[in-house]
């Protein structure tokens, strides 16, 4: 019961958000989180979407692992 | 968006940090999940097997159906034979098969009662709309992450009156669950801290585990990527013997949590000690409706005793293996008496217990 999955907002319909999970479409309430927009990623838990899924940080973090993974090859070759 | 977080070049670079980390360690090294997701992520991915030999993950107790108490669920069941034409009982898929000494909800629809598995407890709060004349009470199980989508859905019922819509709450949190689990003695040297419970209760939610039990924290998403990441991350403390919490799941978890989520559970729930199953009383661990919304739970309606009841049939070790004590192979049941087809204790029953788990994906467990 606990799988929470991602999925991209297409429609908002007051408290409710029709949800796209790479085809299958379901409905989402929003009670919890402040200016979503078409568009957005969120976490849906059944039933209710928990958090906005921050596609900046996402990237960031991606940056952050392939510096991280190349300084470490360096440091690496020279063991 | 995700795909990055399944790359297999990313995974190979990362494993290698790992067995270089885990090399100058030198020494065994234990870390604990404590969410069914990412114990699906564990051996879905085969990640146990890619790991050095002195790095090992333990499951611990992240299956909230698994510890909900035989007793609620019997008297849940008690409630509903006395009001078998009125009323209507919903629960989750997982929930609805759980079994206890006096049968399951799965059971009681067999017998004609009414029980209706849903996805979510929106599904329920329509049926309470659709069924004015019955009362649907929603068997409500769950860590803070389920526990933010009732509270939200009572919330709603309030204001808005709709008085048959009733809940049985057996939500529970899991920071004292972890501590729990320190405090008896399981040998852990970090945690891979469940990233959905923390979108909720945020970074700040489990910083006093790493402060007084001083054991090092990785708050983890759920691709292969993000668990890979997480463990290379709380190797690297290790070894700079360094005790803090970090974050890797940044996409989604912040510092505070979901306040809009925490301030609804605030205001309907307090928390109070609760039974888990087969793990026993755990101090301030359990969410119950404050006495101002006592109507909405349906326990304070009906006054049912129901004996205190074996958590677990002979020879079940779901209480081991919610511990993180051992692993479902160390079972003498596992796989040859317990399967998800005919499961003896709760840990084969739900998606998100460590037994179900390991029996869907086979030899993958490494």
């Amino acid at each position: 019961m606990c799988l929470a999955i991602p999925g991209k907002v297409v429609e908002i319909r007051d408290n409710l958000a029709i949800v796209d999970y790479g085809g299958v479409r379901r409905e989402a309430r929003i009670d919890f989180i402040r200016d979503l927009k078409v568009g957005d990623y969120v976490i849906v838990h059944t039933g209710f979407a928990i958090e906005k899924m921050d596609e900046e940080a996402a990237k960031r973090s991606i940056e952050a692992w392939d510096e991280l993974l190349s300084l470490d090859d360096l440091d690496s070759m020279g063991d | 968006m995700l795909s990055e977080f399944r790359d297999r070049e990313i995974a190979k670079k990362i494993l290698k940090r790992i067995f270089e980390e885990a090399k100058k360690i030198g020494k065994e090294v234990r870390f604990m999940d404590v969410c069914g997701t990412h114990e699906d992520t564990i051996t879905r991915f085969g990640i146990r097997a890619l790991l050095p030999k002195n790095v090992k993950i333990l499951a611990g107790p992240g299956c909230p159906v698994c510890i909900t108490p035989v007793e609620d669920i019997v008297r849940m069941m008690e409630i509903l034979k006395r009001e078998k034409e009125k009323m209507i009982v919903t629960t989750f898929g997982d929930m609805y098969r759980i079994p206890t000494p006096k049968g399951s909800f799965a059971d009681m629809k067999s017998e004609g009662y009414n029980v209706k598995i849903v996805y979510s407890i929106y599904d329920s709060y329509k049926i309470a709309m659709r069924n004015k004349e019955r009362i649907v009470v929603h068997f409500s199980p769950g860590f803070e992450t389920t526990t933010a989508p009732t509270a939200g859905m009572l919330w709603e019922a309030i204001e808005k009156g709709v008085e048959n819509f009733k809940i049985y709450s057996v939500h529970r949190l899991t920071p004292p669950a972890v501590e729990y689990l320190l405090r008896q003695g399981t040998a852990l040297n970090g945690l891979i801290t469940p990233g959905h419970v923390s979108t909720i209760i945020g970074v700040r939610g489990w910083e006093y585990l790493t402060r007084e039990y001083k054991v090092p924290q990785v708050i983890s998403g759920f691709e292969p990527i993000d668990v890979l990441l997480s463990i290379l991350m709380l190797l690297k403390m290790l070894r700079n013997e360094e005790i803090r919490i970090e974050n890797e799941y940044t996409r989604a978890v912040k510092y505070k949590g979901n306040e809009e989520a925490q301030k609804k559970i605030e205001e309907l729930f307090e928390v109070v000690d609760a039974k888990w199953r087969a793990l026993g009383v755990i101090q301030r661990s359990g969410y119950s409706l404050k006495d101002k919304y006592g109507d909405y739970e349906i326990s304070n309606i009906y006054d049912v005793e129901v004996e205190e009841l074996p958590d677990l049939e002979r020879g079940c070790r779901c209480g081991e293996v919610l511990r993180g004590l051992i692993l479902p192979t160390e079972c003498p049941l596992f796989g040859r008496v317990c399967t998800p087809r005919h499961p003896v204790g709760p840990c084969m029953v739900s998606f998100e217990g460590t037994c179900q788990i390991f029996y869907k994906y086979g030899s993958l467990y490494g």
